[in-house]
């Protein structure tokens, strides 16, 4: 640790004293490596807890209690060179340890460089602290083809998700051979670090789509309250915990037994844009949007029941027979109860991204979901949502990917390490 | 459009000396008199493949149809001599001072397109290479300043015919003329922007104008040429058109480049390839994006190529990825030609459009190092 908070120099200093060209010398602009981003007016300390270590058994941002900003990107590998592409990961994974510890990216960072040269990292997050950054980095199918002979790699569990009924998917909006999930408690400090890596990779890779979310529409730990999501219901109180390491164990980590030993440790990631329309949502009374749901809007109770985290009972009838949480309800569909006990880890976050030009806001959840198997978790929970959620005429999935998200990295290590050994 | 940059002094007078002259009241100094090159649609035939260094002259005869260049390169694509704008029965004569010996390609490009029709040379004798990096610099700057100087002669003689042909009310051949010409602009359009008033008078886009402000040059043309006719001040627009890029010839034979310049030339130019080609705004009505995107790719392998010899010693590893990614981006090019051209930018699927995106990513990104070693 190098920077200090009297070492660093005001934006508008710096472009007071650049001539054209001129080189910044003896002003005290921080030293980019090894110094560490702060927040204004933190203390070093401060700064420090919102790290989120990077290194472990399985990869963060995945368990992380989850941060309030995304930052998602899937890219297509351009180049045919199996080497080049190792030595991405590589250099993505010295980039991702630096800026999930608050640090700049490369030698030199945004301010220390040669002046004739780009600075190596963006600059935009230059005082602001880690934000409990998080990185995350998934392969998707179509990687695993002939191009660098990862087909015998391929995870049964990393199948072609099916298309379900009413999916209007953009493949503009889908698919990937990488996907990269940033996650942060500032919007800027996920966009930063999505930005670098995207620039480290031209060459390598290219942007296929991206995602801004914001507002984390579920929550991961019991410490964390239950987010709303757009149609302004609780979302995710029955969500896979943190606390709960036999569901863990069982529904969301992949083991060598599964099949790709590479995997272990690692799990499945589903994403599902999903655009809701929210404008005849609205307009829906509030005893139907609770019925579509089956909780009640304000306490976020199953309809029959109390409290948030009552159980639900899909038993009780109401007057003449009818049941209180509907049959075509959106909770009922997506219960465990109702599914053969499979659970999802779901990490989702809403959009709105601008408008549709037909005057309404395009805004909708931007789903991610962990599980062990895709094929015996999410596939069949989408199939039941897909067929028969009454939450359905107000939705809409847009874009869709699937990604095997490799286990954690060691010290030293590289993300993907074992797909590529 | 970035002027980052502050003009360089303007030299007083004969900045550039050009070798390549269409006059020849040169005499070659090499024995045997000049080399024969008879060019022609499909072909490049050189009398002699050797020479010893020095002044090496060669008498380019096109007898093909299509308008041709003439080459002398070093390792890396690196111009020695050219000859641009030969047309049809044409004769000109180019003398390159060789100091160095060693493996050269001649080649022609019939059609101004391409890699062209190469041919091993060998300069044999003469001095070592050239290692200190202040000389490396200077010839890098002499021979990306014929290079710019060889372009704005080609752009005064090709906009010269295409203003004729507009003030001649003949729109079908001044359409066809169009891209051909403009194709010159674009292949040293850095240059051009050095001069603040110039660049917007001869390649303001309609798009860009600001209020009360009058649309002129090659743009102006191009709309009246594809879609609302030939307007009454047409003559006076080419007229004007033709005028402006007179003076910019005048201007930039007596510009001072440094390799910066040439460094960030490079850059510059696929950066206008990444804002204005690929979204299909440069060439609006006439859609011939695709050529001006060549014109950028060429102007930029031309100013690397100059500096090749000091980016060689300072960092191999950049020149080889250049190399590869200039590679990438005109095998792209090249799958879209159609005819002595290319096709019309309206006709690329958007897949095509992100892969053309993609590799100019994979090149500018190694393009915006060289910079720093050229300033090393």
């Amino acid at each position: 640790m190098t920077g200090t908070e009297d070492t660093r120099v005001s934006r508008r200093k710096l472009f007071g004293m650049a001539g054209a060209g001129a080189a910044l010398v003896g002003t005290g602009a921080a030293a980019g490596f090894g110094a560490n981003r702060l927040l204004g007016g933190d203390s070093p300390a401060q700064a420090a807890q919102s790290v989120v270590e990077f290194h472990g058994e399985h990869q963060a941002g995945i368990v992380t209690p989850v941060q309030e900003n995304l930052h998602f990107v899937a890219l297509d590998v351009t180049t045919k060179d199996r080497e080049k592409l190792v030595k991405l990961l590589r250099t993505w994974t010295d980039a991702a340890r630096r800026m999930t510890a608050g640090r700049e990216v490369g030698t030199g960072g945004a301010v220390g460089g040669a002046p004739a040269a780009p600075p190596s990292d963006t600059g935009e997050a230059l005082d602001l602290a880690a934000s409990s950054l998080t990185l995350t980095i998934g392969f998707g199918p179509s990687l695993f083809d002939d191009r660098f002979g990862l087909a015998p790699k391929r995870p049964a569990a990393l199948i072609d998700l099916p298309l379900f009924p009413a999916d209007k998917l953009d493949p503009a909006r889908s698919g990937g051979d990488v996907c990269i999930q940033a996650c942060a408690d500032d919007p800027q400090v996920a966009v930063h670090a999505i930005r670098n890596l995207v620039r480290l990779g031209f060459g390598v890779t290219a942007v296929r789509w991206s995602q801004l979310g914001f507002g984390r529409s579920s929550s991961t730990s019991r410490a964390q309250s239950t987010p709303r999501n757009l149609f302004g219901f609780k979302d995710g109180t029955r969500n896979v915990k943190a606390e709960e390491a036999d569901v863990l164990r069982d529904q969301v980590w992949a083991t060598a037994e599964d099949g790709q030993p590479w995997m272990a440790g690692g799990s499945f990631l589903v994403a599902r844009r999903i655009r809701m329309h929210i404008e005849t949502w609205d307009r829906e009374s509030l005893r139907g949007q609770e019925g579509i749901v089956g909780r009640s809007k304000g306490a976020g109770a199953p309809l029959g029941q109390a409290a948030e985290f009552d159980e639900p009972d899909f038993n009780v009838g109401g007057a003449g027979g009818e049941k209180l949480i509907p049959e075509d309800s959106h909770v009922r569909l997506a219960s465990h109860e109702n599914l053969n006990g499979a659970r999802i880890l779901r990490r989702g976050y809403n959009f709105v991204d601008g408008s549709d030009g037909v005057g309404h806001l395009d805004a909708g959840l931007f789903f991610l979901a962990f599980n062990r198997d895709t094929r015996k978790q999410f596939v069949p929970m989408q199939q039941a949502l897909s067929s028969k959620d009454a939450m359905m005429e107000y939705l809409q999935h847009t874009g869709s990917a699937h990604f095997a998200v490799p286990p954690g990295v060691r010290e030293g290590g590289f993300w993907g390490e074992g797909l590529f050994a | 459009m970035s002027r980052r940059f502050p003009l360089a002094a303007l030299a007083g007078v004969g900045a550039l000396v050009l070798t390549a002259c269409g006059g020849g009241e040169e005499t070659p100094a090499a024995a045997g008199g000049p080399i024969k090159v008879e060019a022609s649609d499909s072909a490049c035939a050189v009398s002699v493949n050797t020479a010893s260094a020095g002044n090496v002259t060669f008498e380019i005869t096109n007898k093909g149809s299509k308008v041709t260049e003439f080459y002398l390169y070093a390792e890396g694509d690196r111009i020695m001599g050219e000859v641009e704008n030969i047309a049809p029965g044409l004769n000109r004569r180019l003398i390159v001072e060789v100091a160095e010996a060693g493996k050269y390609q001649t080649a022609c490009k019939p059609g101004m397109t391409g890699n062209g029709l190469r041919g091993d040379f060998t300069v044999t004798g003469g001095g070592a290479k050239q290692t200190d990096p202040n000389s490396q610099k200077a010839q890098a700057v002499k021979s990306y300043a014929e290079y710019v100087a060889n372009n704005t002669k080609a752009l005064d003689e090709e906009t010269t015919k295409f203003v004729a042909l507009v003030k001649a009310n003949k729109a079908e051949e001044a359409k066809a003329a169009y891209a051909r010409t403009r194709v010159y602009f674009e292949r040293v359009e850095p240059v051009a922007e050095k001069f603040g008033d110039l660049d917007p008078k001869i390649d303001a886009r309609e798009a860009d104008l600001e209020p009360g402000q009058k649309f002129t040059g090659f743009h102006r043309l191009e709309k009246d040429l594809w879609v609302s006719g030939l307007q009454p001040d047409a003559p006076q627009i080419a007229d004007q058109l033709l005028a402006d890029v007179k003076e910019l010839v005048t201007k930039s034979a007596a510009l001072e480049l440094n390799a910066l310049d040439l460094a960030n030339g490079a850059k510059e130019l696929l950066d206008e390839i990444a804002t204005g080609k690929i979204t299909g705004e440069e060439e609006a009505f006439s859609h011939t994006d695709l050529s001006d995107f060549q014109g950028n790719l060429d102007g930029s392998k031309a100013a690397i190529a100059s500096l090749r010899p000091l980016l060689q010693a300072k960092d191999p590893a950049l020149v080889s990825t250049l190399d590869k990614e200039f590679g990438s981006v005109q095998a792209l090019l090249d799958k879209q030609r159609e005819g002595d051209g290319f096709k019309l930018y309206t006709a690329l699927s958007q897949d095509q459009i992100k892969e053309f995106a993609s590799a100019v990513d994979a090149l500018s990104e190694p393009l915006s190092k060289v910079a720093e070693v050229a300033a090393q």
